[in-house]
């Protein structure tokens, strides 16, 4: 292809990639290094509270940030290092807790309790979607022509739905007296409550994950099962062997770069789980990388918001991601060089 | 016959878009509002819709919304609905205007006491009071002989009686979702202690006797609540309460008239209130006063202001409460107190009094601090003196970054 051509091509998603993307992380990575404060003073205000039928007044001292003559709040930004990862990873609490040997302490600070979280749903949920997916896709391969279209369809419904609107589904079936904490509680006879300790929320979460992601894998197996070679599987069936000696040794290698391309694409998503978190409603006993960066930039009452540990937060999540994708990626690269040659 | 019905369906259908007779003037500049999306406010909307040319939006995240939007020039709102919590940062951006030669226009059914005066300036209109307070099933109470409990011990007393009697679900109710509602549950239980908040430098005082005090208190409501209580909201504890689970709660008085909604209670005339608990025999109860009300946005039009205004002292007439009276404890004009609003009144007229809502740049930052490090406790995954010290530490680090400490 011509550069020319090939620069037509390209062009319009570099620039888009350049300014949704790339642009938006340079702001955060700078941001990450900088406090921006409004500048504050001390002053006396009398306030005025209705009482049923009489107010009270109080007069004291706010604090209360300086408007300029256009009204807009002034504020200064300053360069502070490290400190607002200092601030969210809070080593020396992590150190002393380690010294400590307590889980439990570092468990109490808040960047390692999402951390902690975080990595293992997205590796333990990786095998068993890739498991599941392949399972449906080779049920759906052997099934009878007739039926085959409506397992399909059916299999993937649970990827059509907003994973917001399917974690708020899960919530509202096993919450307090739920339709199938009900069911439960009849069948076992005690009182069950799925949403008061960890365990229970976190065994839900890798259901819906699962049960959310499953499909993908599926559609992206089923396509590669579509051209596994014929001839080899008959002559593996000629020389004896078994369904499962022909699953490992002809079908999985051949699907081995799609594992691996869903794999990438889990990694990614996953590590940034976050509406399980809210649907759940789980911050009293789980929380993740991505709801924790949310929470910081979520604005209080009064205002205030805290960026520069939002984007800290932010950054540190992504550093996550490209440790996890190293891996593969390197495995692929490998391929792809070893193709090339 | 069937024409016929069509005609009939369209003269009814003219008649409700006349309705807006019912209000004494028509709009004619479009108006906005955003507020909480409580009963009160959709009363209060409804009524300010009858002059036309008016869209309200009615949502729970308002807060998250308000202060962007208002800031925006011109302001995406013309009318915005706040309590005493959610105004300070329209205060502090200084993104709503006086109203004092609004009032004088238009306010002449204002009582003096629905005023906000913030340095001698109006710079809101309340029109209701919200407090949380004690709710309770007096047939069950009377049934097993127990007398309204006026402190917390007592009601915990009560919860055991309750419990053993096995007469419902579970005894104790409570708004205590990780978050902004079981901080809330701490500010209103650490000044019955007699705690104060901050220091004079601006640093936290919660990690003290009071504070011990006060998480103490919070505890001992985990053995009669629901063990899912740390996903319950109010909406959550007054579903439990409508449907005959919880015996009692501390929730807030805008929840009450729905206890006598007989489309969703199953408990009509059964709920009772009383002013909230105290947590100390001689102190206040333990509970803090809010108010609603409307402000109007700086960054609009003196025609919009004037307009927006005048549309609000329509929504907030006595024609409006007397169509519902019971949705909230109303300060304007025309409102009759029932039944329902007796625990609101105890709580607000009591003696000691309790203290309004600190609203300012630090108790957002403190409760806050609050919501997230108060969980751990509960769930038994750090004892009271550490959950203190965390607290102060989670503050601490906010207020330097945010300014509020050096």
């Amino acid at each position: 292809m011509k550069f020319k051509t090939f620069a037509a091509f390209v062009g319009p998603s570099v620039f888009m990639m350049l300014l949704f993307i790339a642009a938006p992380l340079v702001s955060v990575f700078i941001q990450s290094f900088q406090v921006t404060q409004p500048i504050l003073e001390q002053v006396e205000v009398e306030t005025c509270t209705p009482g049923f039928l009489t107010q009270t007044c109080t007069t004291e001292t706010k604090t209360v940030p300086v408007l300029d003559e256009n009204g807009k709040t002034m504020t200064e930004t300053s360069w502070v290092g490290f400190q607002s990862y200092r601030n969210v990873l809070q080593m020396d609490k992590f150190w002393e807790a380690v010294g400590n040997g307590s889980w439990n302490d570092i468990n109490q600070i808040d960047f390692w309790r999402a951390l902690r979280f975080t990595l293992m749903f997205t590796l333990l949920t990786l095998p068993m979607v890739l498991i599941v997916g392949l399972a449906i896709a080779l049920a759906v391969n052997n099934a009878v022509r007739s039926i085959r279209g409506p397992v399909i369809f059916i299999s993937l419904l649970p990827f059509i739905i907003t994973p917001v609107i399917g974690s708020l589904s899960i919530y509202w079936l096993f919450v307090g007296d739920g339709i199938l904490t009900r069911l439960m509680e009849q069948w076992s006879g005690q009182n069950i409550s799925m949403f008061a300790q960890a365990w229970t929320i976190e065994l839900l979460m890798y259901f819906f994950r699962v049960w959310n992601n499953a499909p993908f894998a599926f559609v992206i197996f089923y396509a590669g099962l579509q051209t596994v070679n014929m001839d080899t599987l008959e002559s593996a069936v000629i020389d004896g062997a078994s369904r499962w000696e022909r699953l490992r040794h002809v079908i999985i290698p051949h699907l081995m770069p799609l594992i691996i391309f869903i794999a990438l694409i889990h990694l990614m998503d996953v590590y940034r789980v976050f509406e399980e978190i809210v649907g759940f409603r789980s911050q009293a006993h789980v929380i993740s990388l991505q709801w924790l960066t949310y929470d910081f930039m979520t604005p209080d009452d009064a205002g205030n918001r805290a960026m520069s540990r939002a984007s800290a937060s932010a950054m540190l999540t992504m550093i996550g991601i490209v440790f996890l994708l190293i891996l593969p990626l390197r495995r692929t690269w490998r391929d792809h060089k070893g193709s090339a040659n | 016959m069937f024409l016929k019905r069509i005609a009939l369906a369209g003269a009814v259908s003219l008649m409700g878009s006349a309705a807006f007779a019912a209000c004494s003037y028509e709009n004619e500049t479009p108006i906005k509002s955003l507020s909480a999306g409580f009963e009160a406010w959709k009363a209060v909307t409804d009524a300010m819709a009858e002059c036309g040319n008016f869209q309200a939006e009615l949502d729970q995240e308002f807060r998250t919304k308000q202060p962007a939007a208002f800031e925006a020039n011109p302001s995406l709102y013309h009318i915005g609905g706040v309590s005493n919590g959610t105004i300070t940062p329209l205060l502090n951006a200084g993104t709503i205007r006086p109203l004092d030669d609004l009032v004088a226009k238009y306010g002449e059914n204002l009582s003096p006491n629905q005023l906000i005066r913030i340095n001698g300036q109006i710079m809101a209109v309340a029109m209701m009071v919200n407090t949380q307070h004690l709710m309770y099933r007096s047939d069950i109470l009377s049934d097993l002989g127990i007398e309204t409990p006026t402190s917390w011990d007592e009601v915990y007393a009560a919860a055991d009686k309750i419990k053993e009697a096995g007469v419902v679900d579970y005894p104790l109710g409570a708004t205590m979702k990780s978050g902004w509602n079981l901080a809330q549950e701490f500010v209103n239980m650490y000044p019955g202690h007699g705690g104060t908040f901050f220091n004079d430098d601006n640093t936290t005082a919660v990690n003290s006797e009071a504070g011990l005090a006060a998480l103490g208190t919070m505890q001992k409501a985990l053995a009669y609540t629901d063990p899912e209580v740390l996903v319950s909201d109010s909406t959550y504890v007054q579903q439990q309460f409508q449907q005959g689970k919880i015996a009692m709660a501390n929730l807030w008085a805008s929840r009450a008239g729905a206890m006598n909604d007989e489309a969703e209670s199953q408990v009509v005339g059964k709920v009772a209130m009383a002013s909230a608990p105290k947590a100390v025999a001689d102190g206040a109860p333990a509970t803090t006063l809010w108010w609603d009300g409307i402000v109007i946005a700086k960054n609009i039009t003196d025609e919009e202001a004037d307009a927006a205004f005048r549309l609000a002292m329509e929504g907030l007439d006595a024609e409006m409460v007397k169509g519902a009276n019971d949705a909230a404890i109303w300060l304007v004009q025309g409102y009759e107190p029932t039944d329902i609003a007796a625990g609101a009144i105890a709580t607000a007229t009591a003696n000691p009094a309790p203290p309004a809502y600190p609203s300012t740049t630090q108790m957002g930052l403190l409760h806050t601090a609050l919501g997230n490090e108060l969980p751990a406790f509960l769930t038994g995954e750090r004892d009271a003196a550490a959950t203190l010290v965390a607290i102060e530490e989670a503050y601490t680090t906010s207020a330097k970054e945010a300014g509020v400490l050096e």
